[in-house]
């Protein structure tokens, strides 16, 4: 299926190749710097191109390109999700994706793809039995491994992959046994122009980090789980339970991991916590503009909203901005032409205005468009939908956990059209 | 410069002099496409060492070299040669020749390697940085991706020898790293080749698992060292950890040497039958590895493809569905057996083995099942949108209905839909709810492809959730949902307000998004959506502000309402500063206008007036056809449009042009007198033009409208030729029609054929059998209660087949909720299987209802006859049943003649041959009493003589008929000891049959060892020759009997004959020698033998379990002879009564280690089940087992001395091909079992 994997940078270079068939030139790659130069921006660059003898499925992670090349009929998203897949993997591993962390683990990564795949296909993809396999460096185990002449790669034999829940390694044991759910949500909205919202829908997930003894079995209920309308699952979650009891039953993996992704449809009226009193103007005459923002409290149910954050995106035309925030900082990128007001905690009492005046390039045409706010918010202690866990049950061991759920609202893709 | 001079002591001639080969060397390549030229290598001369330096290299030394002029190069003994390799896009990759001067090129490749790799090895940090400086420069290549070239790698490469050859494994592993670290990075490491090879069967695991990727990598390449690791993995595939297991089986089968195939082959197949999952999950990651090396393999690899799609673990299932997909996707019919089991076990399968096999089955499907919208596809398309327009489940039912009602319409048989179908789209429902967008898309593709359309809408909410994830799966789900946006618009209407596009979207996903909602608009939504498109269009994003204006094009063509308000929004982009937004406002409204050009000739007019300003020639041609073509309702502009473009016609474009030509031949036709001299002009200007379809296109037009003598009829209907009604443009999704490609697949993506790509067949029109996807029955009370049923009342022989099959019908059911004897995750799986099952119900049972009908009717008429016989011959047996039963006596008493005469004729001294004498008794149809013939009977019976028969006779035919049925029985039976003995039996047969058989055995026991005699399943050995036993000989066999002093016994029969003059005396046995453990119970002692008599006697002997003979002396009076005993395998069991389930059961737990199995082809003389059971039962005391297939037998026992289970099943298959496999505890047992079976088969 896949054929071989290029790391490529964003300047350009191929900085790691691994072919799990036979060798294919890099050679191949130059399709897809075609591609990549014409599509200006590296989000534009279409993921799946073809060749005259080949196929290259990419995606664009983190400022890096993951290359894979195809040889015959595969299903793209396969493709596409295992390089997310492998992204994810190296993330976990080195805490970023970055070219020089890979670069300075390049014998480890080099491992990983060995395992993750066999002959194009994927073998072992769970971060459980990759992490039993090859052991993620830490600094301490660097400095015995110099030392010693140690390894990374684990001197047990993986029987993660053997067992039926292969997302979980055996004998787990830790002296505080904790287990912590984060449900976050995300608000996704589009506003428009005269403050009325065009559309608004509540991505939710529920992220957990269960430090757990033994092989625990874990039971989360909701309060009101008529609210999800739709959901998708860790694989570790019994479908059948969801189905009967909307009861999440699971036995966790160790560790972090995402239990479940969840969608809130726009039926349930969605509350945009925040308004957006806005008036962006250019002038036919003169080359300038006018900017005025304001940004108050809409429903925060009680809650102060914090981390507010304005980001524009200028028509190519702005030069320079010239503005006053009454509250927080603004920054204008020349180079990309982006305006950010980081404004902080919104005080209910003193709402945070920005105004002040644009300057356009002389001689350019005024833009006919303005440009639309992207907002970014957080509120603590609140999921906005109005989901609640109401409890988490545990069976198999008999120890008490400590359990905690914390709750935490933030903006999506939130955006402002004005 | 300057420091790497000083370093390299470089003349500055010598770098200008690179510097400018260099250029010339990147000139050619630049001359060629970087991608035609794979290889093509550029050398370049640079430079030349003096041969000190030379030495100075390859000591490793720092690298002070004083580099000379060129000319002497050539003099001197070694000289360097740079070349820059071809490069892709930097010159990274360089090689040094080192030349000899023999002329041979002995290549060596340079280091060439990042900064960061190499410092530490050869330069100090400050060489290192001039060094890097020097490269940089000369090579033109960009600062930081710059490569340097400091040191040979031959002198690298031997320090990394030297740490490979070390003792210290962290050196190794340091050197291993480097050398994995160069792979890594696209480097060529091959001449380490010898020294990393020795290091595979290193201790250090790291060292290990990084030997075996370098082997991997540079195998091809180095064909026959790689040869000398074979050795270590062949030894890895037998170690009893099965993780090295599987680890040498994945280096061996990634290792691309050719010569090693069959080595690839033998394991694989041993991997395949490997007791560990694991292992035989990488058994089948490497059937393709294997079939990509050497495609000649396929048919052995289909063979074990098809072995291992029989395996019943989640593990094995997606990886051996890839492996059946890469070698043999055309053999679907592999997959029916396998169906049912791998529709089940999907959701515990790993997510990538899921897609797989999702994808897999939708193909399956489709060969499969009958489309469950055929009756709609009938109806007219457009009824579906309303109709369909919502998902949610009330309205399913609702549709339901509906769909019940439109099927009389429709004219044709109602629908039912095979519960297989159904089975196939409950189980894949769930994963919908995966966490992959892999796994979410290929339910969605099979719900599309494969589900009713009623029941297509859940997939909706699933794919509109996957645009909430990376960009790059919401392009490729946006693809999909276009397609389906067409067919089925009514699924995705709800979620409209998902595909709004946001400003921070990728162009490419941005105008997908547009396509979606174009094609979700109708007349309910065309006002939001062009509202949105309103604001689209402000966008500072121009590509796709121009497929918003083809958007609003489209909405307005598709949906007449909002023609006009299209329109005028359109027109009033014509005022918009962006020239890009007005030309394709042009276009667009051009195409619109053609529909009704009469309304809105001011538009036209309009229109005219912007060639002053539109430049974009697309933009300008559109106007110039537009006036053309309406020029009668723009009569005044027409010509001074004309008369304008006359003028700038030598600075258009070609395209412009050809409109110009188009426009003056028009307004010639219709307005000759204004525009007949402006005509003539532009004509002439055409007819100098550098385009030969400009200058061709005047002629032909000239020709044509200016009348001259010459000119023929067509200028006639010049007019009508130009002028005449064109057809509208009818605005295309471009999506239309892809969804004949899967949806999912690369194919549809690209809207071509990939390489690979399975064609998605179209449904059948008649559904195959589903019969074929029958798997052996496993509920085998209701068989047997079945069995009994029939066995008392019909003849088996009748209707075994067919009822055989209707059996199989009736017990589908149960099959869904069987467990299949898996453990642990499965369960879930199952327990909704069966709860499922359930609410399936209405429709799975009126299908197998019919199913069952139709086959009973077709069977009905084929026996019909014997049918009646059979009723017959039941009421027959009725009444004769009564008075048999009446008189007890009389039947006892029949059995005990006969129980007499056997022992008469056995322990009387009877003049007659004995074996002759016996086969009678056991035929008995040739007794003296037996008046009738078997077929008079017949007849008779069938002639309905009701008159009373002399009360013997009808007791004799019954026996007769009993008789037979036992005999069949005897076959394909599961009775547990097939002797002579449980004739008698059927006449009791009752519905307890089990209890019967068992109280049987047990009243047996009772009895002393009783003698038997032998019948012809029974095999006789010799113990004693007449010779070497001087007129005494003596055969034995094992009786198969009960041998109640012991009952870890072998009862062992010995038939004494004394064929001397004189008779035998104190027949005994003596001396007895033994292994540890065999114990042996002797036969009574036989006094008196006379002359020309035979005697009987039994003895026991506890074997052990093992076929060890046992020694003894036999004595007689006067002499003792030394024998010995050694039992068939076969005789070392007893048979033990278990039903199917229980079959099933114990064979789980013998897996493995305790399974053997052998192919085998059936001889000619037995390849009907009967003779199978007949031979398998003569081979070995055991029992038949009940099993719902007709193609396989089963048979079970226990060993005498150990009770360890002995299972043994023959599958047979067409053609005489058969498997069988013996599962027993006792390995050894187990496979000298299989070798006496497969002698009795195949002989």
């Amino acid at each position: 299926m896949i054929h071989s994997l290029f790391l490529i940078n964003q300047a350009g270079d191929i900085f790691l190749e691994k072919h799990w068939k036979s060798v294919i030139s890099r050679s191949v790659c130059d399709y897809f710097f075609e591609a990549k130069e014409k599509a200006v921006e590296p989000d534009n660059v279409p993921p799946v191109l073809q060749t005259p003898h080949h196929y290259l499925i990419s995606i664009y992670r983190d400022k890096l390109f993951f290359l894979s090349v195809i040889q015959t009929e595969v299903p793209p998203l396969f493709v596409i999700e295992f390089l997310h897949r492998v992204a994810d993997t190296i993330q976990d591993y080195f805490g970023e994706c970055s070219e020089s962390l890979i670069k300075d683990n390049v014998v480890t990564v080099y491992e990983l793809l060995e395992e993750m795949l066999d002959n194009g296909f994927p073998l072992a993809t769970e971060s459980n039995v990759l992490k039993e396999m090859i052991r993620p460096p830490t600094i301490l185990r660097s400095v015995v491994n110099t030392l010693t002449g140690g390894s990374n790669v684990g001197d047990k034999l993986p029987t993660g992959q053997l067992s039926s829940i292969p997302w979980r390694r055996a004998g787990v044991k830790y002296t505080n046994n904790e287990a912590y759910f984060d449900v976050i949500e995300a608000i996704d909205a589009i506003v428009d122009k005269s403050g009325t919202t065009v559309f608004a829908e509540i991505q939710g997930v529920i992220e957990a980090c269960v430090r757990l003894t033994g092989m625990p079995d874990l039971t989360m209920t909701f309060m009101n789980p008529s609210l999800l309308d739709d959901v998708s699952f860790h694989p570790c979650v019994r479908f059948k339970r969801w189905e009967s009891e909307r009861a999440l039953s699971f036995i966790p993996p160790d560790g972090n991991f995402t239990l479940m992704n969840y969608h809130v449809s726009s039926q349930n009226l969605v509350a945009i916590p925040v308004y957006v009193k806005q008036n962006i103007s250019f002038f036919e005459t003169g080359p300038c503009g006018r900017m005025d923002i304001t940004i108050g409290p809409k429903q925060t149910m009680g809650k102060t909203v914090e981390a507010m954050m304005v980001t524009i995106h200028m028509p190519k035309a702005v030069l320079s901005a010239n503005l006053t925030a009454t509250q927080g900082n603004y920054t204008y990128d020349l180079a990309n032409k982006v305006l950010v007001w980081d404004i902080g905690k919104l005080n209910p009492q003193k709402l945070p205005n920005l105004r002040g005046s644009l300057s356009l390039q002389s001689g350019a045409p005024k833009p006919e468009d303005n440009p639309s706010l992207n907002i970014d918010l957080k509120i603590q202690q609140v999921a906005i939908s109005g989901l609640k866990v109401s409890r988490l049950d545990m069976h198999g061991e008999k120890y008490k956990p400590f359990k905690g759920v914390k709750y935490l609202t933030k903006a999506g893709n939130f955006q402002v059209r004005t | 410069m300057t420091a790497m001079q000083r370093l390299l002591q470089l003349p500055v001639t010598a770098v200008n002099m690179v510097k400018t080969v260099q250029s010339q060397v990147q000139g050619q390549e630049e001359d060629k496409s970087p991608v035609l030229t794979p290889d093509g290598v550029h050398q370049a001369w640079y430079s030349a060492l003096q041969p000190d330096e030379l030495r100075h290299l390859r000591s490793g030394a720092p690298v002070t070299i004083s580099v000379s002029g060129m000319n002497q190069s050539i003099e001197s003994q070694e000289w360097l040669r740079v070349s820059t390799a071809r490069s892709t896009r930097f010159q990274s990759d360089a090689t040094i020749a080192l030349q000899e001067q023999g002329g041979s090129t002995k290549r060596i490749p340079l280091l060439v390697c990042e900064l960061t790799g190499l410092i530490p090895v050869s330069l100090t940090g400050k060489e290192a940085e001039s060094c890097f400086n020097w490269v940089t420069d000369t090579f033109g290549v960009s600062g930081k991706k710059a490569v340097i070239l400091i040191k040979w790698v031959k002198i690298l490469h031997d320090d990394l020898k030297e740490m490979l050859d070390s003792n210290k494994d962290s050196l190794k592993l340091e050197a291993m790293k480097r050398i994995v670290a160069m792979i890594a990075r696209g480097k060529n490491a091959s001449d380490l080749f010898p020294a990393v090879v020795k290091n595979v069967a290193c201790k250090n695991i790291e060292v290990k698992k990084l030997v075996y990727v370098y082997l991997v990598r540079y195998a091809e390449e180095q064909q026959d060292l790689a040869l000398l690791s074979i050795s270590t993995f062949q030894r890895g595939l037998k170690d009893p950890n099965q993780l090295i297991r599987a680890s040498a089986l994945r280096v061996l089968s990634s290792i691309r040497v050719t010569i090693i195939v069959p080595i690839m082959m033998l394991a694989i197949k041993e991997a395949a039958s490997d007791m560990s999952p694991y292992v035989r999950k990488t058994a089948a990651h490497a059937i393709p590895k294997l079939y990509s090396l050497d495609p000649e393999q396929k048919d052995q690899l289909i063979e074990v493809i098809e072995k291992l799609l029989a395996d019943k673990t989640t593990l094995v299932a997606g990886s051996v569905v890839m492996a059946f997909e890469e070698v043999c996707p055309e053999r679907i019919e592999l997959i029916h057996k396998n169906y049912r089991k791998l529709c089940n076990l999907l959701i515990d399968v790993e997510e990538w083995g899921q897609v797989v096999i999702i994808n897999m089955l939708t193909r399956y499907a489709r060969t499969q099942f009958l489309n469950p919208n055929m009756n709609e596809s009938l109806l007219e398309e457009g009824s579906d949108k309303t109709f369909y327009g919502s998902d949610e489940d009330e309205d399913e039912e609702e549709e339901e209905k509906e769909k019940k009602a439109e099927a009389p319409m429709a004219k044709r048989k109602p629908y039912v839909m095979d519960p297989d179908h159904r089975l196939l789209l409950r189980n894949t429902k769930p994963l919908l709810q995966s966490r992959n967008a892999a796994v979410v898309m290929a339910v969605a593709q099979l719900y599309f492809h494969l589900a009713p359309k009623a029941e297509i809408g859940v997939i909706a909410k699933a794919l509109v959730r996957l645009l909430r994830s990376h960009s790059e799966v919401q392009y490729v789900v946006l693809q999909n949902v276009a397609t389906m946006s067409i067919k089925r618009r009514g699924m995705f209407e709800p979620y409209l307000k998902s595909f709004y596009i946001r400003s921070t979207d990728p162009t490419q996903i941005k105008i997908l998004k547009l396509e979606v909602l174009t094609n979700l608009a109708n007349e309910t939504n065309i006002s939001t959506i062009l509202r949105e498109f309103q604001t689209y269009i402000k966008s500072m994003d121009k590509d796709f502000v121009a497929a918003t204006i083809q958007a609003i094009g489209r909405c307005a063509t598709n949906i007449g309402e909002v023609r006009d308000t299209c329109l005028n929004g359109l027109v009033q982009l014509l005022s918009n500063r962006d020239e890009l937004v007005v030309a394709e406002s042009v276009v667009v409204i051009k195409k619109l206008l053609q529909m009704q050009p009469e309304k809105h000739s001011d538009i036209i007019k309009h229109m005219a007036k912007l060639t002053d300003n539109i430049q974009v020639p697309m933009a300008r041609a559109s106007i110039l056809w537009l006036i053309g073509e309406y020029c009668e309702h723009v009569p005044k502009i027409a010509p001074d449009v004309l008369r304008k473009m006359a003028k700038s016609f030598t600075n258009e474009e070609d395209i412009v042009k050809l409109q110009i030509i188009n426009l003056a031949a028009k307004l010639y036709l219709t307005n000759s007198k204004q525009t007949k001299l402006l005509t003539q002009y532009v004509l002439n200007l055409a007819k100098y033009d550098q385009n030969y379809d400009i200058r061709d296109r005047a002629r032909f037009i000239r020709q044509l409208i200016v009348p001259t003598e010459k000119s023929g009829a067509l200028s006639k209907y010049a007019k009508k030729l130009f002028l005449a009604l064109k057809p509208a443009p009818v605005l295309e999704s471009p999506f239309k029609d892809r969804d004949h490609f899967q949806l999912g697949s690369l194919s549809h993506l690209l809207n071509a054929k990939a390489g690979g790509y399975q064609e998605l067949p179209d449904w059948p029109e008649a559904a195959p059998d589903p019969s074929v996807r029958n798997v052996e029955v496993k509920d085998s009370v209701f068989t047997l209660l079945e069995r009994v049923t029939t066995l008392t009342s019909v003849p088996e022989w009748t209707k075994c087949s067919s009822r055989e099959k209707r059996k199989e019908k009736k017990v589908e059911k149960p099959f869904y909720s069987d467990s299949e004897g898996e453990s642990g995750p499965t369960e879930s799986a199952d327990s909704e299987s069966d709860s499922a099952s359930g609410s399936e119900s209405g429709s799975g049972l009126e299908e197998s209802g019919s199913g069952s009908e139709s086959e009973e009717s077709e069977e009905g008429s084929e026996s019909e006859e014997e049918e009646e016989e059979e009723k017959d011959k039941k009421k027959k047996k009725k009444e004769l049943k009564k008075p048999v039963q009446e008189s007890e006596s009389e039947q006892s008493s029949e059995e005990e003649v006969r129980k007499h005469e056997r022992k008469n004729k056995q322990r009387k001294s009877d003049s007659e041959s004995e074996s002759d004498e016996e086969e009678e008794s056991e035929s008995e149809s040739s007794q003296s009493e037996s008046e009738d013939s078997e077929s008079e009977a017949e007849v008779k019976k069938k002639k309905k003589v009701a008159e009373p028969k002399p009360p013997s006779k009808p007791v004799k035919k019954e026996c007769k008929k009993e008789k037979k049925e036992m005999s069949l029985l005897d076959l394909d039976d599961f009775e547990p000891a097939p002797s002579p003995q449980a004739t008698p039996l059927n006449t009791f047969l009752s519905s307890s049959l089990v209890n019967d058989l068992e109280g049987l055995s047990l009243s047996d026991a009772v009895l002393s060892p009783a003698t038997i005699s032998p019948s012809s399943t029974l095999k006789s050995y010799e113990l004693l020759h007449r010779i070497t036993g001087e007129g005494l000989s003596v055969e034995y066999c094992f009786s198969r009997q009960p041998f109640p002093p012991d009952g870890n016994m072998v009862a062992v029969q010995m038939q004494f004959t004394n064929n001397a003059t004189s008779d035998a005396k104190n027949l005994h046995m003596e001396d007895v020698k033994l292994q540890s453990g065999m114990r042996v119970k002797e036969f009574t002692e036989i006094e008196l033998l006379p002359a020309g008599e035979t005697a009987t006697a039994v003895m026991g002997i506890d074997f052990c379990d093992s076929t060890q003979a046992a020694n003894f002396q036999l004595c007689t009076h006067t002499r003792k002879f030394f024998v010995s005993i050694q039992p068939p395998v076969g005789e070392l069991m007893r048979p033990v009564f278990l039903t199917e389930n229980e079959f099933k059961k114990e064979q789980g737990q013998l897996m493995g280690m305790n399974e053997i199995s052998e192919k085998l082809t059936l001889d000619a003389n037995c390849r009907n089940e009967h003779s199978i059971v007949q031979r398998v039962i003569t081979a070995a005391n055991l029992s038949r087992v009940p099993c719902g297939s007709d193609k396989e037998c089963r048979f079970a026992g226990r060993t005498v001395t150990s009770s360890s289970l002995v299972l043994a099943t023959v599958a047979s298959r067409e053609e005489g091909a058969a498997q069988l496999t013996v599962n027993c505890e006792k390995m050894v047992i187990g496979t000298m079992l299989v070798k006496d079976i497969l002698l009795a088969l195949t002989q």
